[in-house]
């Protein structure tokens, strides 16, 4: 292999590496809320989508990126709130496929929702100017928003994790997903800390789909396939496993790039071939712990 | 009482078959327009729905066929083959459409033609395919208005492709891509230019970065883009953003009008492709300048390339209607085969064999759009006059 098929290899194993933090971020959220509330959500794709039209409605009146880019998040997520607290709070110990239905048939009505204000067909978004143009990244030219999209990645993650671990309502949290029960008879309003977990992982989910704008546009089915990368990562993960879900997303990516580096054809299958094999040799997934689903 | 009662029978039945009979007089001409509104190519079905409207409404205010309106009945086939074909069945069975236009992608558009051949229904196709114009998809019952991919490439390759040239091309996985991409390798054999690799994309594919690695290590002169509606604005703009443009020029066999409009002037700054369409005809064409001027009046802008191929198809077909005096199938067929019409671009007429519109092809470049006129996005580089030169023989189709 000479120099030059190095240093291709190189760029396509940075593409992945990006691919896979972009969809560690489409990822996480889902993987959140399964893991604290067992709560399956199916919306998840209409959170993304709602996220990236939130922005874009958003940036008509604010035209500035960054005071969107946390504006989004916490409007995506105060419908997650009103999402949590009215729909699907009535159906805690009703059994899992419960609000996997509520949430699959939420998901619908949102797309729709969004299709009878803002029409059908997508509508474009432009890269904010200051992150424009390629970098030149050691292995080649690199577009500069795609590795700014990898720091939101990190900053999120890093963030999410702090709390979760270092702080005593993280602690709450993980108590919570380990036995809710005890949390109570302990005095904790449980109730609260699941609103706080659902409102986090669909505001995610909204970053995840503001961030994604400038890449592809937007469209009322955008999230039609971030549903499903999101599924594929969290199953390889681990069920609910945060660490799952960032080894997994950023495996998938690679494997993608990879796969397109030598047989591009294979390279959007790959992760299914990836979530097959996992799930015969570790049906709980990567980092999953047994018994959630049940 | 007995025979009162056969009587009042008699009566009864003869008052509904007058009825009916009264009621199939006024029984509107029926157009069944099926188009991908949901999916990737919303934005240009969304433009062929407005475009047929005012083909209808031009027939209607000119009297109709005789006092008998026209009436379109606009379907979604969700860009899904067999949701097409179930729509074009509902369209003639339960809606008794009498014609039926439409179909954005060379996939949806074979199954409707399987279905309207089978039930002896015209079908017009206002999108791209090869496969339709031959023997074997071909039949008397089936038009073809759009552009097909061999003569787009053959008159963009001829064009663009040089000597010694290497091309490279992102090609969406499914039938318009790969006719698009076969057609283009034809002409580059024939002026000498190296295809040096393919990449292909499945439809509906929204991030391309994966892909784009490896198409920039190819270092072509020229990275075609074999894809369209969305799937192409976003591979432009993404290979755009990868920094591919600096070396090399960006060609797409059709350079959409809703994408660029959709997109802004920097995504497509300096493509070059093919079309059927550019509202700047008008300058050529009275017939262009009056379909601008209608469609400005209903929706305030300038058609679209693929929305004006629904107007074409809708006008040259009420055309025949109007010249065979009936609706009846095959006195249309033989109205339309035979007529020479200038319905929005000038001068057209479907050739003999496949029933292919023998029309102009287009070369356009996108351009950054002037103040005054945000609409003025493109610049007509060559008009390849209408001629069967740049489309396959009637035998290499397997005509006999």
């Amino acid at each position: 292999m000479d120099g030059f098929m190095l240093q291709l290899l190189g760029l396509q194993l940075f593409t992945g590496v990006a691919l896979g933090a972009i969809y560690v971020l489409m990822a996480v959220g889902l993987s959140l809320i399964f893991g604290m509330l067992t709560v399956v959500n199916f919306a998840h794709g209409a959170f993304f989508m709602v996220g990236a039209y939130v922005g874009y409605l958003l940036y008509q009146y604010v035209p500035n990126f960054w005071i969107c880019l946390v504006a989004v998040p916490v409007l995506t997520g105060l419908i997650g709130i009103v999402v949590e607290r009215y729909l699907v709070r009535p159906l805690y110990g009703r059994g899992i496929d419960y609000p996997l239905l509520l949430t699959f048939g939420l998901g619908y009505v949102m797309v729709e929702v969004i299709r009878i204000i803002f029409g059908k067909q997508g509508l474009p978004v432009s890269t904010p100017d200051a992150l424009q143009g390629a970098v030149d990244v050691f292995v080649g030219p690199f577009p500069l928003y795609r590795l700014f999209v990898i720091g939101v990645a990190v900053v999120v993650l890093l963030i999410l994790w702090l709390f979760i671990e270092r702080t005593s309502f993280g602690l709450i949290i993980r108590a919570g997903a380990r036995d809710p029960m005890i949390v109570r008879v302990l005095g904790v309003d449980i109730s609260r800390v699941w609103l706080v977990v659902f409102a986090i992982g669909t505001g995610i989910a909204g970053l995840a789909g503001y961030l994604s704008a400038p890449m592809q546009g937007i469209a009322p089915e955008m999230g039609t396939n971030v549903l499903i990368v999101a599924f594929v990562v969290t199953v390889v993960g681990g069920m609910g496993s945060l660490t799952g879900a960032i080894v997994a997303g950023l495996l998938i990516g690679i494997v993608e790039s990879l796969a397109a580096f030598m047989y591009p054809e294979a390279s959007k299958v790959s992760m299914f071939i990836i979530m097959a094999l996992v799930l015969l040799v570790r049906p709980m997934g990567l980092f999953g712990r047994a018994g959630l689903m049940s | 009482m007995k025979t009162i009662n056969k009587w009042t029978y008699v009566l009864c039945l003869a008052s509904v078959f007058g009825m009916s009979g009264a009621l199939a007089q006024s029984d509107p001409i029926r157009i069944g327009l099926p188009v991908p509104l949901t999916g990737p190519y919303g934005a240009e079905a969304k433009d062929q729905v407005r475009n047929a409207e005012i083909a209808v409404k031009e027939f209607n205010e000119a009297g109709g066929l005789e006092g008998r309106m026209a009436e379109l009945l606009v379907r979604d086939d969700k860009l899904n083959p067999g949701e097409a074909a179930t729509r074009a069945l509902d369209l003639i069975e339960k809606d008794h459409a009498n014609f039926i236009v439409g179909g954005l992608s060379a996939s949806t558009q074979l199954s409707t033609n399987n279905i309207t051949k089978q039930r002896k229904v015209i079908y017009i196709s206002i999108s791209q395919s090869d496969a339709i114009n031959e023997a074997a998809d071909m039949s008397r019952y089936t038009f073809h208005e759009a552009l097909n991919p061999h003569m787009t490439t053959q008159a963009l390759g001829r064009h663009l492709f040089k000597e010694g040239m290497r091309i490279a091309f992102l090609t969406a996985d499914y039938a318009y891509g790969h006719e698009m991409a076969r057609g283009f390798t034809t002409v580059a054999e024939e002026v000498g230019a190296k295809i040096v690799g393919e990449v292909r994309h499945p439809l509906g594919t929204s991030d391309y970065s994966v892909f784009l690695p490896r198409l920039a290590a190819l270092k072509p002169d020229i990275l075609v883009f074999n894809n369209f509606g969305r799937d192409n604005q976003i591979s432009i703009q993404q290979a755009g953003q990868f920094g591919l443009k600096a070396n090399t020029k960006f060609v797409t066999p059709v350079l959409l009008y809703t994408a660029r409009q959709a997109a802004g002037d920097k995504v497509y700054e300096g493509v070059t492709g093919a079309t059927s369409y550019y509202w700047e005809l008008q300058n050529q064409y009275d017939t262009a300048k009056a379909l601008n001027e209608r469609y400005k009046k209903e929706y305030g802008s300038y058609p679209s390339d693929y929305g004006a191929l629904a107007y074409g198809a809708v006008k040259s077909l009420l055309m025949a209607v109007k010249q065979a005096g009936t609706t009846d199938t095959e006195k249309v067929v033989d109205a339309l085969a035979s007529l020479k019409y200038d319905t929005y671009k000038g001068p057209e007429y479907y050739r003999g064999c496949d029933h292919q519109a023998v029309q102009s092809v287009l070369i356009i470049e996108s351009k950054t759009a002037p103040a005054d006129n945000p609409d003025d996005v493109f610049k007509i580089v060559k008009e390849v006059a209408p001629t069967e030169d740049i489309l396959r023989s009637c035998e290499k189709l397997g005509f006999k």
